[in-house]
C-alpha cells in the first residue's frame, strides 16, 4: 500500500442505462495505484457493467472514465487497444476460447502481442498455469474444465502480459475452500510483487475484506458507501451493515423491482 | 393510423440501421484483410473449415444435378434430332447458372449457417468480449479470415460443382443413352466461350461468395447473445443468403447476357 497519489482510474459522474433501465446515475470513484480496490454490491447492480465501461467495451451516456490519465471513451481504436494491452480482465464466465486448449488460451495474448520465441512462451505459460495450480491441465480443452477451473485459467491468461491493472469479475465464485485460499493469496501477492493495481468485484465479503485496501459499495446506480475494510466492517451506514452482515432486510433490495406479490399471484 | 405510420417508420429506421451496420462491419472486415498476408495460417485454417469441408456436399450435388440435366436434355434434344448438342446444353446451364447458384445455396446452408452459429456462440459466451479485452480486435482476428476464406472458396466450389456436373451429364448422356462421345466434347468446346460463359460464371460466384459470407458473419456478430438468438440468426443467414443469391442472380444474368 502506497500513500495516496494520482489514481490510476478516475470515474466521474458516470451515467449509463440500458434501454429504460438506469444502471448508473452519477457514480464517482477512484482506483488508487498499487491498491486492491473492491467493488461490492447486490447482484444486478452493474458491477460487471462498470468493468466493461472501464475497459471501453461500453460507452457511458455521460460522465468520464480516465485510465492512466487517458479518457477511455475518447481514445481512437488503436490507442484503446494499446491501453487494453496494459489491462487484464478476468471475466465472470471465464470467456476462454473454446476451440483451443488451456495452454493455447494462456499463450494467446503472448502470441498475439509479443514477438517472443515459442520456447520462451512455453516457459511463461507453464509458470502462469503453475501459479493457478493448473499446470497439469494444460492439454485439456476448456469444455473439459469445471467453472472454477475455467476461471483460474482465465486468471492465468489475464496475467500473461503482466498488465499494470487487472480487473477481476467475481474471482471467488465457484472455488472450493482450498483454491479459494490460494486465489486470495495469489491476488494479494500478485499485487504486492508486481506493483499491480487490482479491481476486485465480488460479493464474498469475508475474502474481499481480507485482501482489499479499499472498498466501494454500489447499489441502485450510486456509490452508497466507501472506506477501508476495517471501517466498513464497523460502519453504521445501513447499506453497508446490511451488506457486510448479509441481512435480507434493509435498504438494499433482495428482490428485482416487481409489483406486490399478492397482486402478481392474484392476476390483475 | 398514426400508430401504424409510426410503426412503419420504426421498421424503416431499423432496416436502415441494419444496412448501415452491415456496411460498417464490411469496411472493418476489409481493413483486417491486409494483416492476413502476414499470417496466412489463419486464412488456411478457415479455407479448410469453410471450403474444404463443404466440398463433399458440393461434389455429390453437382454430379446428380449434371446427371439429371443429361437425362432431361437428352429427352428434349432428341425430339429435334439434336442430341449431339447435349454437351453444350449441360455445360452452358452449369457454368452460367446452376454451378454458381446451386453451389451458393448449398454453401449458405453448409458453411454460412456454421459461421453464424460459431460467431454467435462466441458472442454469447463472451469470447468476443474476451478477445477485445486482450486487445485483439475480433473483427480483424476472427471475422476477416473467415470472410476472405468464403470469398476464395466460393468460385472454387462452383467450379467443382460445374466440372462434376459435366461429368455426370457425360455419364448419363454418353454412357447410358448413347450420345456420340466425340460430338459431346467437341460441340461443347466449340460453343462454350471463355469470356461469355466461364468468366461470367466466376464473377457470379465471387459475388455470391461475398454476399453469403458477409450475411453469415453479420448475423453471427450481431446475434442476440442467447441460444434462441443464435438459432434465429442461423435461420436468418440461410433465408437471407438464399434470397439474396436468387435475386442477385437475376440481376447479374440480365446485365451479363441481356443484350
Ligand atoms: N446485454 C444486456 N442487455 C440489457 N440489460 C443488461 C445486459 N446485461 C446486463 N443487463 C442489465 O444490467 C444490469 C447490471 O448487470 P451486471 O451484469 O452489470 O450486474 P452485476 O452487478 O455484475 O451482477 P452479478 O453480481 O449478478 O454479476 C442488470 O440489471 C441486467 O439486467
Ligand atoms: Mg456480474
Amino acid at each position: 500500500m502506497t500513500s495516496v497519489s494520482k489514481p490510476l482510474v478516475k470515474v466521474r459522474n458516470l451515467h449509463f442505462s440500458r434501454g429504460d433501465k438506469v444502471i448508473f446515475e452519477g457514480v464517482d470513484l477512484d482506483i488508487q495505484r498499487g491498491w486492491i480496490t473492491a467493488i461490492m454490491g447486490p447482484s444486478g447492480t452493474g458491477k460487471t457493467t462498470l468493468l466493461k465501461l472501464i475497459g471501453g467495451q461500453l460507452r457511458p451516456d455521460s460522465g468520464t472514465i480516465e485510465v492512466d490519465g487517458m479518457d477511455v471513451h475518447r481514445l481512437g481504436t488503436r490507442d484503446l487497444y494499446q491501453l487494453r494491452k496494459r489491462m487484464g480482465m478476468l471475466f465472470q464466465s471465464g470467456a476462454l476460447l473454446t476451440d483451443i486448449s488451456v495452454f493455447d488460451n494462456v499463450a494467446y495474448p503472448l502470441r498475439e502481442h509479443t514477438g517472443l520465441p515459442e520456447t520462451m512462451i512455453h516457459k511463461l505459460v507453464l509458470l502462469k498455469l503453475e501459479a493457478v495450480g493448473l499446470r497439469g491441465a494444460r492439454d485439456l480443452m476448456p469444455g473439459a474444465l469445471s467453472g472454477g477451473m475455467a476461471r483460474r485459467v482465465a486468471l492465468a491468461r489475464a496475467m500473461a502480459l503482466d498488465p499494470m491493472m487487472i480487473m477481476y469479475d467475481e474471482p471467488f465464485t465457484g472455488q472450493d475452500p482450498i483454491s479459494l485460499g490460494v486465489l486470495v493469496k495469489l491476488i494479494g501477492s500478485l499485487n504486492d510483487a508486481s506493483r499491480l493495481t487490482s479491481i476486485v468485484v465480488s460479493h464474498d465479503v469475508g475474502e474481499t475484506a481480507q485482501i482489499a485496501d479499499y472498498i466501494y459499495v454500489i447499489s441502485r446506480g450510486k456509490v452508497v458507501d466507501q472506506g477501508m475494510p476495517e471501517q466498513m466492517m464497523t460502519s453504521d451506514a445501513p447499506w453497508t451493515r446490511q451488506f457486510m452482515k448479509g441481512l435480507p432486510d434493509g435498504p438494499a433490495p433482495f428482490h428485482y423491482p416487481a409489483a406486490e406479490l399478492e397482486k402478481d399471484l392474484m392476476g390483475h | 393510423m398514426l400508430d401504424a405510420l409510426a410503426r412503419l417508420g420504426r421498421i424503416g429506421i431499423g432496416i436502415l440501421g441494419h444496412i448501415g451496420r452491415g456496411h460498417l462491419l464490411l469496411l472493418s472486415i476489409l481493413g483486417g484483410i491486409p494483416a492476413l498476408f502476414r499470417r496466412p495460417r489463419l486464412l488456411v485454417d478457415q479455407i479448410y473449415a469453410v471450403g474444404v469441408l463443404s466440398m463433399l456436399i458440393i461434389a455429390v450435388s453437382g454430379t446428380f444435378v449434371g446427371m439429371v440435366l443429361g437425362l432431361q436434355g437428352y429427352y428434349i434434344l432428341s425430339q429435334f434430332g439434336a442430341e449431339q448438342t447435349l454437351g453444350v446444353m449441360v455445360a452452358a446451364s452449369l457454368v452460367r447458372e446452376l454451378g454458381p447458384v446451386v453451389a451458393a445455396l448449398l454453401f449458405a446452408g453448409r458453411a454460412g449457417s456454421a459461421l453464424t452459429a460459431e460467431i454467435g456462440l462466441m458472442g454469447a459466451t463472451e469470447q468476443l468480449s474476451g478477445l477485445e479485452m486482450m486487445a485483439v480486435n475480433p473483427v480483424k482476428r476472427i471475422l476477416a479470415p473467415r470472410f476472405l476464406a468464403g470469398l476464395i472458396s466460393m468460385p472454387l466450389l462452383a467450379a467443382i460443382f460445374s466440372a462434376l456436373g459435366v461429368m455426370g451429364g457425360y455419364f448419363v448422356g454418353v454412357g447410358l443413352l448413347g450420345v456420340d462421345d466425340g460430338a459431346f466434347w467437341s460441340q461443347m468446346q466449340a460453343k462454350i466461350d471463355l469470356h461469355e460463359d466461364v468468366y461470367n460464371g466466376v464473377i457470379k460466384s465471387l459475388v455470391f461468395g461475398l454476399v453469403c459470407t458477409w450475411i453469415a458473419l453479420f448475423q453471427g456478430y450481431y446475434a442476440t447473445p442467447t441460444s434462441e438468438g443464435v438459432s434465429r440468426a442461423t435461420t436468418r443467414t440461410v433465408v437471407h443468403s438464399s434470397l439474396a443469391v436468387l435475386g442477385l442472380d437475376f440481376i447479374l444474368t440480365a446485365l451479363m447476357f441481356g443484350d
